[in-house]
Parts: structure tokens; sequence; C-alpha cells
């Protein structure tokens, strides 16, 4: 099956471990969620991937060849990150322009349609935009590529809530026309989980879990009750975190609940965003 | 349709479920398309393989059927169908917690009984 798969890549950075022996793939016409905290090494990832970084170990490959170095794999991927690469005087039109070159295929007409819609005017310098507009110019060049993998690296960075929305309903359109694979790496994680297929968490530099979205979903659970009944229930199951206030005890709890549960405790669910802070709390952990 | 994503049931039952509410409703009328998988998806902003997911749980019921090429239809019958599985499962969702939570409460068979005649009457 075509895929980008990295096995046992590792990244170090003077005496910092970025990335540590991490294997996973991302397999054609997925949405992926790559998710961590702050310096879980995703942008390194990302930049090793792309080729803009050599891993110290290990190997990546697009549809079986080896990216390193090959244009022909890396053709293959378009890559929305934080930096600014253009030189400052570009305008909008011009890097569609340009992406057009490098790449083969470049829908114009969707990418000045977009702009209409984001109300981005093309023929401005990419370096006098604001914050925002320089995430929608990535993201309508992204969307607008035609490649088969799209890593999108905080793509809604500056997005107002109008114009997030707007975005994840075009990149759900563009995918219903054309599916292919979109790597989403964001913060934002409780507006784009319904988007996800599947959800791979970095933690410090390893591959913490990596689960279609629905089953993380299903994976963690809260109970709450009276604080001595709760603390009986929980002994012995992996417990994520627990609050008390007053009597009342909440437990988070990794695993699926039991059929059937004492009447006075009340469980309830997590959503990706609460679980994935739960998970992400403490080091060393291994929810593979 | 709503989805809520903090409830227990999954995404793609939710799905399913509305679907059924918008044929039991005849906002979907027997053998009339229903929306597409990207039209639904960018809709309600939700990953496509888990409307497909939704969807194709109620093909396997016989409730939406595949026309080649043009989409999915409402199956002859489908508002029957759906009537009788719901009332099926009345039990199991309404009643069986109805019971359990008015236990909770200490109201006893009798008291319960009255209340529901007055939920009849008003």
């Amino acid at each position: 099956m075509n895929a980008i798969t990295c096995t046992q890549v590792s990244k170090t950075f003077k005496d910092i471990r970025a990335l540590d022996n991490v294997s996973l793939s991302f397999e054609e016409g997925k949405i992926y969620g790559l998710l961590g905290r702050n310096g879980a090494g995703k942008t390194t990832l990302l930049n090793c991937i792309t080729g803009r970084l050599f891993p110290t170990g290990g190997e990546i490959r697009v549809d079986g060849e080896p990216c390193m170095e090959n244009e022909n794999a890396l053709r293959k991927i378009f890559y929305m990150g934080q930096q600014e690469l253009y030189p400052e005087e570009m305008t909008v039109q011009k890097v569609f322009a340009w992406t057009k070159l490098i790449y083969g295929g470049f829908d114009m007409e969707y990418a000045h349609a977009l702009c209409e819609k984001f109300g981005l005017n093309p023929k401005k310098k990419t370096s006098k935009l604001s914050t925002g507009y320089r995430s929608i110019y990535k993201l309508i060049t992204a969307l607008a590529v035609d490649v088969p993998y799209l890593l999108l690296d905080e793509p809604v960075l500056g997005l107002d809530a109008g114009h997030r929305e707007m975005f994840y309903r075009e990149l759900l359109e563009s995918y219903g026309r054309n599916p292919r694979t979109i790597v989403l790496s964001t913060h934002l994680i409780e507006e784009a989980a319904s988007l996800l297929e599947e959800v791979i968490i970095l933690h410090n530099g390893r591959v913490m879990c990596h689960k279609t979205c629905e089953e993380l979903l299903h994976s963690g659970y809260t109970v709450s009750g009276k604080q001595s009944e709760v603390d009986a229930f929980i002994a012995g199951k992996q417990v994520l975190s627990q609050q008390s206030i007053g009597g009342l005890k909440t437990a988070v709890i990794y695993g699926q609940p039991e059929k059937h549960l004492p009447e006075t405790l009340e469980t309830g669910r997590m959503d990706l965003q609460k679980l994935f802070v739960a998970m992400t709390e403490e080091n060393g952990r291994d929810f593979s | 349709m709503k989805l809520d994503t903090t409830l227990e049931t999954p995404i793609y039952l939710q799905i399913a479920a509305g679907l059924e509410d918008g044929i039991f409703l005849g906002a979907y009328p027997e053998e009339t398309q229903v929306p597409s998988t990207t039209e639904l998806s960018v809709s309600l902003q939700i990953n496509p393989a888990t409307v497909l997911k939704g969807v194709n749980l109620l093909v396997e019921e016989g409730i939406l059927y595949k026309k080649r090429g043009v989409g999915m239809f409402v199956s002859k019958g489908a508002q029957e169908k759906i009537r009788e599985k719901r009332q099926n499962a009345f039990y199991e969702g309404y009643i069986r917690p109805l019971v359990t939570e008015a236990k909770k409460l200490g109201l006893a068979e009798e008291q319960l009984l009255k209340l529901l005649e007055r939920g009849y009457r008003e």
C-alpha cells in the first residue's frame, strides 16, 4: 500500500534526542492528527519526512522509495510549516505560480476562488500579511496543489473562528473530491477531532499512541462519586489523573469502563483534548 | 443533525441515528436520495470514513440502498422498519433508565405509574 513510512527514525540535536525510534506510517487517503505537547517532536518529524532535516538514524520511505535527497519522493509531499521561505517581495499569486512550477499540478482557478472566499488579495506581498492571512495563503496553496501527501503544521495558527471553520469545510470538500493523505498537526485538538481518522500522539520524541480516533476516544473515561468509593474503584486501574473537591472525587481512567458499575458512581466520556492532556501529563507512559 | 462527541454513543452511530430521524420524520422520503457522504462530511465537519461507517450501517439494515454511480436512496418500507426497530429498543432505551432513576429517587411503582398516567393526560 502507498504510504509515508518511518522506520526507527531518530534525530539528535547535540545532546537532545528530539526523535527517539519513531516508527509509524501515514497511509494513502487517510486524515491523520499528529498531536503532541510543545517540544514533543512533531515539527522535527515533519522536517525529516520532507528532507529539511536529516535523521540521525532510521529510514523514511515514500511509496517505498527512500525520501532522502530523492526528488521523485519529495515531489509527492507538500509541507505547510511555520517558516517563511519565500523572498519578502513575493506576492501571493507569485507563490501560486512558483508552486505550480515546482510541483507541476496546481489548480489556479481553485486557489483564486479560495482567495476570494477568505478575503485575501492575491496581489499582496506575503511579508505584508497578518499572522492569520499568512496561514491562509499557505493553506490555499496546500489545498490547490496536486500531491498525494499534505503535511500541515499548525494550519490554523492565527485564524479567527470563522476562518477556521471555513478551512475545515474546504479541507473536507477537497478531500471528498480527491481523497489524499492529510496530516494535521495542531494544538486546537477539540476542533479538529472529528475530522481525523487516525491519531498519533508524540511525547518526548516517541510515539506514545497510534490509534483510530474512535478507538482513542473510547479508551478513557471519568468516574466520579464519594472519595472512598472512587478510591476503591480505581485501585489497580490505570489512573491518568484525579481531582478531589471536598468529599467528591473525579478520576480519569485509561481503559474500558466495566459493564456493571456501582450505582453510586457516575461515569462519563472524555473529549479528545482532555484525554490527550491527561495522557501527556506524565512521562514515560506507553499507550500503544 | 446534531452530533455530540462527548456522548457515550460513537459518532458513526449518531450519524446513522440522525439519518434515521430524517427518514422517520419524512425529511428524506422513501425512494429519494439522501445527502452524499461528502455533503454530510462537509456540513457536519466529520471525517468521511466515519460518515460512511454510519451510512453503511443503514445499508446493512436495509433502510438505505445504493444506486450505482448515483448515490444512496431510502428503501421502500424504511419508515416502518425504523418504527419497529425503535419500538423494540424502547424498553432498553427508555423504560429501564426510567425505572433505575425512579428507584434512586425512592419513587414506588404506583407513584411511577401515576406519573405516567399524568404524562398521558397532559
